[in-house]
């Protein structure tokens, strides 16, 4: 019993050191992602192979993108980091120092390879007749969307809201916030992730409409047919950059520099490119997307940048300690 | 001859009633939960649930389970023992301190527990620079894991023995000494054979509960597929990526685990009745 439990212990041990052997990397990246880079991954182990004869596994960890963020910061040892949105990554910079703060200037497009829109998911048929972010401050209905403070989907799904709102009250800053503040009230329950909000949804069947990255909604509504659920495109969404970088620190003292850059670069390559549009990302390459483009319904989109002055300003009104999602969320 | 007595009084409606009442609760919080998620997990039948479970990550995530709860319970054990004996045999200073610490761990929420890690061996933490430095990974590593396994394991065994040592007291021992056994001795041969249900509970419970740990190892894990996947961090994973045979197939998995640790207990109950009868535990 006790040479038993020895060799057990011993082959765990063997087993954990011969996963190690050849070139790892870790991608620590947000909720959505995982059957995209789960393909990438794939993809890019063959090409690299082809081209350097050295084989690599990618390694990926996924969970909030403010978690995964503070994962990092706290020593999760990321040699790349690919998150829902770029203050995240700031935040690694600027309380980890683990890569310079200009780091989005060093890849094509702003380190943003891929980018996706905010939608609405509703039931089958629509029976809550929900077409636009106005129907969402609707007493009664019930709104599904995860926590802003550790979800980077939200911060995007409440930018999205409160551009509509500030465009459609012209920039009345009171019913701007009466209207989020209406929102708000109707949600019954913060997840910590988008992938656990679009489960509540869509498995446990709780809420009317969930407000969900474009990709998040045409993948759920795929893998789960049987689930019921259908697609509404508002009339004015945020365009949403998910951006990626090299965590320089950690990859220099892995020695997977230049492998990990090869890697984000791959992003934009068009095979890159195409496995994004397959799960749903639109792509940035204008021939890839023309080819999926019957699957990206139009949308008008205003930017991070245009609309809030980029995300550090975005994230110190909206969501820092006492910014409006403190002040709108109702007390219960 | 006297009449034979009934052993109890209560109507014989009531009996049937609070049996029907135990049974219903268990029914509805025990027996119909495990049932749905062995039926979930073969939902679409024997071969996809066979083939969730030799899944490589799902595998790694078996072996890790398996090593942070062979080197965790064996420490606890350790010190679950010495911190019993020393606090039922003997009177020192801070004894009641002690006691209290020792329950630290049931009292604490697991993400305190986790996160207390987190705050000593973060690269934030107080000793993360160093260890960064020296390229030595605690957390978001194994070792993080099993640390934070054995700060919520750790009362298991000492709170299963202490009162069990402080109800047989000291006499037994105090007997061997005077008789000329030497230390050792007399904890092999008077302390250990009075104990050794006690201990079996508190090993028994401190596995289950070393495999079954979410809250605290979740915190300290970084969430590396098929690198620092505990079986419970596996479940959650797999249902989040939408593959829910998987995800139950493997929480059955972990259910069976708890089962086959509670039919062992029986088990040995079972087989040393009468000495277990002999005793009073």
């Amino acid at each position: 019993m006790r040479r038993a439990l020895f060799s057990l212990v011993l082959a765990g041990l063997l087993t954990a050191g011969a996963a190690r052997a050849d070139t790892t990397l870790l991608n620590v990246s947000y909720d959505p992602t995982r059957e995209f880079y789960r393909a990438i991954n794939q993809a890019f182990a063959a090409a690299w192979k082809a081209k350097t004869g050295e084989s690599v596994t990618i390694n990926q960890s996924h969970g909030g993108s403010g978690k995964q963020a503070r994962s990092v910061i706290d020593g999760l040892e990321a040699d790349v980091v690919t998150l829902a949105l770029a203050y995240d990554i700031d935040a690694i910079a600027d309380h980890a120092r683990l890569l310079p703060s200009d780091w989005q200037a060093r890849l094509p497009d702003r380190s943003t390879p891929y980018t996706s829109t905010i939608v609405f998911l509703v039931r089958t048929g629509n029976p809550k007749r929900i077409t636009d972010w106005g129907d969402l401050a609707r007493p009664g209905l019930q709104v599904i969307t995860p926590n802003p403070k550790t979800s980077g989907g939200a911060r995007w799904n409440y930018l999205a809201a409160w551009g509509w709102a500030e465009r459609t009250y012209r920039g009345d800053a009171a019913k701007v916030r009466d209207y989020i503040a209406a929102v708000l009230k109707n949600v019954p329950v913060f997840d910590s992730g988008a992938r656990g909000s679009t489960n509540t949804f869509v498995q446990r069947r709780i809420g009317d409409v969930l407000l969900a990255w474009e990709n998040e909604a045409l993948l759920s509504s795929r893998e789960l047919a049987e689930a019921g659920v259908e697609i509404v495109v508002p009339s004015v969404s945020i365009l949403a950059e998910p951006p990626v970088a090299v965590v320089d620190t950690v990859a220099a003292r892995h020695g997977t520099t230049a492998v990990a850059e090869a890697y984000l670069r791959f992003l934009s390559t068009p095979e890159g490119q195409d496995i994004a549009a397959r799960n749903f990302y639109r792509p940035r390459d204008p021939a890839v997307a023309k080819r999926f483009a019957a699957q990206f319904p139009p949308v008008a989109t205003f930017t991070i940048d245009d609309a809030f002055g980029g995300w550090r300003q975005a994230q110190k009104l909206h969501f820092d300690d006492g910014g409006s999602f403190d002040q709108l969320q109702p007390k219960r | 001859m006297p009449p034979h007595r009934r052993p109890v009084t209560e109507p014989r409606w009531m009996r049937v009633t609070l049996c029907l009442l135990a049974l219903g609760f268990l029914t509805l919080f025990l027996a119909l939960p495990l049932a749905a998620v062995l039926g979930q997990a073969l939902a679409r039948g024997v071969e996809p649930f066979a083939a969730a479970l030799v899944t490589p990550d799902t595998m790694a995530a078996i072996r890790l389970t398996l090593l942070t709860a062979a080197i965790a319970v064996p420490l606890n054990l350790v010190f679950g023992l010495a911190a019993a004996w020393a606090i039922a045999k003997f009177r020192f200073p801070l004894r009641g301190l002690l006691v209290t610490l020792i329950d630290l761990p049931f009292s604490v929420s697991p993400v305190v527990s986790g996160l207390i890690y987190v705050l000593m061996f973060g690269l934030q933490g107080w000793l993360g620079p160093t260890l960064a430095a020296h390229g030595i990974k605690i957390i978001f590593a194994v070792p993080g894991i099993v640390l934070a396994t054995i700060f919520v394991t750790l009362p298991f065994v000492a709170r299963e023995l202490i009162p069990l040592m402080e109800a047989q007291g000291r006499e037994e021992e105090e007997a061997a000494i005077v008789l000329g056994a030497g230390g050792w001795r007399t904890f092999l041969l008077v302390t250990l054979p009075n104990i050794k249900w006690g201990l079996l509970y508190g090993v028994l419970l401190c596995n289950a509960r070393a495999m079954g740990e979410f809250g605290a190892v979740s915190v300290v894990s970084g969430h590396i597929r098929g690198m620092t996947t505990t079986i419970p961090l596996h479940v959650e994973i797999l249902y989040n990526e939408y593959d829910f045979v998987g995800a139950f197939a493997v929480a059955s998995l972990l259910a069976l685990l708890a089962l086959v640790t509670l039919a062992a207990k029986t088990f040995l109950e079972w087989v040393h009745r009468d000495e277990l009868a002999a005793h009073t535990r």
